[in-house]
């Protein structure tokens, strides 16, 4: 790598960010200082003959603003932390900085990454670069948004029940939610504890796997972190690009098609499966009785864990503090989350909070939890037959900024083949599997895998992204329109 | 304000009533570092000087449990006979108050790493009372609010309050007892003497500083009356900020002769927080709650269960020290004590004095004669307990060993300690500065042996009959002429001598 590109790399995208992110507004703040600097450390390397910190070294990346960054604003889309600069790096921003990435800016997202679509940020949405009506998917919007404006090449994500994969499958790129507990969750703000985890977002499956292995492995400051070898995703995506699947089992889930999957997205991932055979993977349909269940669990055990952990935003140490002459700390509190949270953060807390409450905490809570290890066991029998799931990774393609505003059960729709993934901890991703023939945008081809057998995924999407590609004629993301941002 | 007037005596009390307890006491921890990050826990400290994200509750940080807070919790959980958990998690207690960083306080509820135990309490009367543990289970600490102006560093009135999160996270231990029936009268005594049992105990396993007043150790006392007939426990109230042992006891006392006084009256007790005031020696009322409060306890997913395998349990049960009671039999047996002196020392409050005498180089007799004879006549002058006395056992050892070497009569000694007591320093110091160095010159003592041979002629001549016994005078006399600074056993010995010569 020439340090010529480097420069390129760091210093200019961050200005073409800065001049041209209006119609897309992938990013919440740029932080090209930061990334020169860090750009300049890699062209020190370069010119001393020093082996580049990682095969990633210099190449510019796109970061959720849920992600602590030392000195750099992270406001997690809430006016809550709208001037809120961390006082520390998370452990992914570090490992980022090691591996000698420049972090270009911090991207937009639902608040608290709470939503479907990044309509939720307190700082307005995100636009879809595929279509600018259209909604980018949530919460993570900003970050595959930025990969689809090629105003990044690398994002990082963070997946609570689809908040990687739904924004990979809706913009035509990579999202991937590896295994509970692969990547650290220090420094990022907390949504739902249990099902938290960030994850690479790139344009291509090899791209995605070499990010996967900067950010993962076991870090001390998270208890759930797990003690184990990162799994081999880079050398599976080289060996899926070989094209060929025989000897692997792919399953499909019964449970996720019908009512609700768009007529586009269901004859794209028909398509995807038999490219699958094609390729030599041998595909069986398989029963996981309890995914009907999984959405409803999802939306208890989430919102709970949220009420507990917004908590903290009290205007007592950090953050928004409305001010209110004379009166108590109670009433600063009460005012300041009332100012501070959109409606649908508010949504969650009250829903966490009832259903955490003595009288309901079984029914709700408790009985959720039983879901949860059902769902897992699901996991385990389909697992006994197969190496990795595949669905639709969302059963519609994009659809139309403010159209399921006023709806939140038909927001969270778009979930329902991700939140399995979640509710088990086993990783999970989305890679492009071609245009809907309904409206022309992205479809998702959702794989699932094992926990700590990432790589198995990432063999089969790089294998079907080679073969689409090949068909196709090239990368489904050459064939998004041109913006006025990309010409420029 | 509950005034004097609504009290029942507590005679009437205990006719008409029996009273239930239940103790919880919350120990902070003596570990290097906080329970969930590195800060480190020196009490004092300036203010907010020992935190970081972690402790402070900020965005995307998280805990991380130190694992001497667990060893602690589990010695603690061993030394008062409980079983320990094969398996247990952390809870989150949530509710809001801008002491506690995260508006959860991390803690474990239905799964406490240590549960079913006992603690067997000494009472003054020298019986053994068996105080049943429901549980003991590790959280963490909140920070301290400073209100700033109003009414007494109270909530309500200030003009602003100021926070420090030093004692955010610090680990602390909350024991907490079964309801505690058939205690009758001795209710607050027994109250008192479990609280400085467990002291005793958290001392002897080096896991706590236990100060009350500076606040690692911290004792919520639950009081409730039934009467005679019930079958059911009453309506208890929790009384905090109970900060001395005395305390507890007299807070236990006041809250039975309050309630008493309400349910004669046919009142009902209110289910309620109360404040210890050591002024008044009174509670009074907490903040009452419209609604209970609901802390909608969940398990902390932030952190992994906790599975001490049996292996490690048995190595910390065979790594306990020598219990309190244990050493209390080993010290009876070695001082050669019955049940009823050693009681009396305990209660005198010179058990640990007596020990550090001894360790100071003392010999036990001596040591126990001092601290409980004269010393505690002079704590009693004072109206001050043994232990605030300003002599030290160090001090102490140094007059005994002297009086051992000669170079102090018992009457030097104690004219040394008054001067001890005096604050004028170092018993040598107040040798020399005070001049009571032992008359050990046989010349000097010898003049004087004959001066008081000749001025009583008829008691010489009875020693020279062979009636020895009539030495004593002339010994007292001697004594007297040398204002006490000679050595009364070497007095007699020159008398004697100068009696045979002539
Ligand atoms: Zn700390």
């Amino acid at each position: 790598m020439s340090s010529d590109l480097t420069r390129f790399t760091a210093a200019e995208l961050a200005a073409k960010i800065q001049a041209g992110d209006g119609e897309v507004h992938a990013f919440l703040h740029v932080a090209a200082e930061k990334a020169r600097e860090v750009a300049r450390g890699v062209d020190a390397d370069v010119a001393a003959g020093r082996e580049p910190a990682s095969p990633l070294a210099g190449v510019p990346l796109a970061l959720k603003d849920v992600v602590t960054t030392e000195g750099i604003p992270t406001t997690a889309g809430s006016r809550m932390l709208e001037h809120w600069v961390p006082p520390y790096d998370a452990t992914v921003t570090a490992r980022l900085y090691q591996a000698g990435i420049p972090i270009l800016g911090k991207t937009n997202m639902d608040e608290f990454a709470m939503g479907s679509s990044t309509e939720n940020s307190a700082y307005g949405p995100t636009h879809n670069p595929w279509a600018l009506d259209r909604i980018p998917g949530g919460s993570g919007g900003g970050s595959a948004a930025a990969l689809a404006a090629f105003q990044a090449p690398l994002a990082i994500g963070t997946d609570t029940g689809g908040s990687i994969r739904q924004p990979g499958s809706v913009t035509g790129t990579v999202g991937v939610k590896p295994t509970y507990g692969g990547v650290s969750r220090y420094g990022l703000v907390a949504f739902s504890s249990s099902l938290d985890q960030a994850g690479p977002c790139a344009r291509t499956v090899l791209d995605a796997a070499l990010l996967h292995e900067v950010i993962a492995g076991h870090d001390r400051m998270d208890s759930t972190s797990i003690d184990a070898p990162v799994p081999p995703v880079v050398e599976a995506a080289r060996q899926g690009l070989s094209g060929d699947l025989s000897g692997v089992r792919v399953g499909i889930v019964r449970e996720f098609s019908g009512e609700g999957y768009e007529t586009g997205v269901t004859a794209s991932f028909e398509a995807a499966v038999k490219q699958l055979t094609v390729l030599g993977a041998e595909v069986v349909e398989v029963s996981c009785p309890h995914f009907g269940y999984a959405l409803p669990a999802y939306y208890l055990i989430a919102p709970s864990e949220c009420s507990s952990n917004l908590a903290r935003f009290d205007a007592m140490r950090y953050g928004l503090r409305v001010q209110l002459p004379g009166a108590g700390a109670e009433e600063v509190m009460s005012a300041t989350r009332e100012a501070g949270f959109g409606a649908e953060v508010k949504r969650r807390i009250m829903i966490g909070t009832y259903a955490l409450s003595s009288g309901y905490y079984d029914a709700y809570y408790g009985q959720a939890q039983k879901v949860r290890t059902l769902i897992k066991r699901d996991f385990d029998a389909a697992f006994a037959g197969v190496d990795v799931l595949v669905s639709p990774t969302t059963p519609t393609t994009a659809f139309k900024i403010g159209e399921r505003v006023g709806n939140p059960m038909s927001m969270y729709l778009a979930d329902l083949c991700t939140v399995p993934a979640s509710l088990a901890g086993v990783p999970a991703m989305s890679v492009p599997s071609g245009l809907s023939a309904d409206d022309g945008l992205p479809v998702g081809l959702q794989i699932m895998a094992p926990a700590l057998q990432d790589h198995r995924m990432y063999r089969v999407a790089a294998a079907y992204e080679s073969a689409r590609d090949a068909a196709d004629g090239g990368p489904l993301i050459n064939r998004i329109p041109e913006l006025e941002a990309v010409k420029a | 304000m509950t005034s004097v007037a609504d009290l029942m005596a507590y005679d009437e009390v205990l006719d008409r009533f029996d009273p239930v307890l239940g103790l919880e006491v919350h120990t902070e921890l003596n570990t290097q570092t906080k329970m969930f990050c590195g800060c480190t826990t020196t009490f004092g400290a300036e203010q907010n000087t020992q935190t970081c994200p972690i402790c402070l509750g900020l965005p995307g940080a998280l805990p991380v449990v130190n694992a001497v807070g667990i060893e602690s919790a589990i010695r603690i959980g061993l030394a008062l006979n409980c079983e320990i958990a094969q398996w247990c998690r952390f809870a989150r207690k949530n509710y809001f108050y801008p002491d506690m960083p995260k508006n959860f306080q991390t803690s474990q509820y239905d799964e406490p790493i240590a549960f079913n135990g006992w603690l067997d309490v000494l009472l003054d009367d020298g019986s053994v009372f068996r105080v049943e543990i429901e549980r003991a289970h590790m959280e963490e600490d909140t920070g301290k609010s400073l209100h700033v102006g109003g009414s007494a560093g109270r909530i309500h009135g200030a003009e602003y309050s100021l926070l420090d999160y030093n004692r955010a996270g610090v680990p602390l231990i909350e024991i907490v007892t079964k309801p505690i029936t058939g205690t009758g009268e001795r209710a607050p005594e027994v109250a008192r003497a479990y609280v400085s049992a467990l002291r005793d105990l958290l001392r002897a396993l080096n896991v706590s500083d236990v100060r009350m007043d500076q606040g690692s150790l911290r004792c919520d006392a639950n009081v409730s009356l039934m009467t005679k007939d019930a079958t059911e426990f009453g309506t208890r109230t929790e009384t905090k900020n109970v900060n001395s042992l005395r305390s507890v006891e007299r807070a236990v006392r006041f809250e039975m002769c309050r309630q008493g006084a309400i349910l004669a009256t046919g009142g009902s007790i209110l289910q309620e927080t109360r404040h210890y005031e050591e002024v008044s020696q009174s509670t009074r009322s907490g903040r009452i709650k419209e609604t209970a409060e609901d802390y909608r306890y969940f398990p902390e997913p932030d952190l992994v269960p906790i599975a001490p395998s049996r292996e490690w349990v048995e190595q910390l049960r065979a790594t306990l020290p020598e219990l309190p009671w244990e050493r209390n039999n080993r010290l009876k047996a070695d001082w050669n004590l019955s049940d009823e002196e050693f009681r009396d020392l305990v209660n005198a409050g010179a058990l640990e004095l007596i020990v550090a005498t001894v360790d100071a180089g003392a010999p036990a007799d001596e040591a126990r004669s001092w601290w409980v004879a004269y010393l505690t006549q002079q704590a009693n002058t004072r109206g001050v307990e043994l232990a605030e006395l300003p002599i030290t056992p160090a001090r102490l050892a140094r007059v005994i060993v002297l009086i051992a070497e000669g170079k102090l009569t018992t009457t030097l000694a104690r004219q040394v300690v008054d001067g001890v007591l005096a604050g004028e320093g170092e018993p040598d110091e107040i040798i020399a500065a005070r001049g009571l160095a032992v008359v050990s010159d046989d010349s000097a003592l010898l003049a004087a042996v004959d001066e008081a041979l000749a001025e009583q002629p008829d008691i010489a001549e009875k020693i020279r009959s062979g009636k020895v016994a009539a030495a004593g005078a002339i010994v007292g006399a001697v004594m007297k002429k040398t204002k006490g600074q000679a050595d009364a056993k070497r007095v007699r010995e020159l008398i004697l001598e100068r009696c045979a010569e002539q």
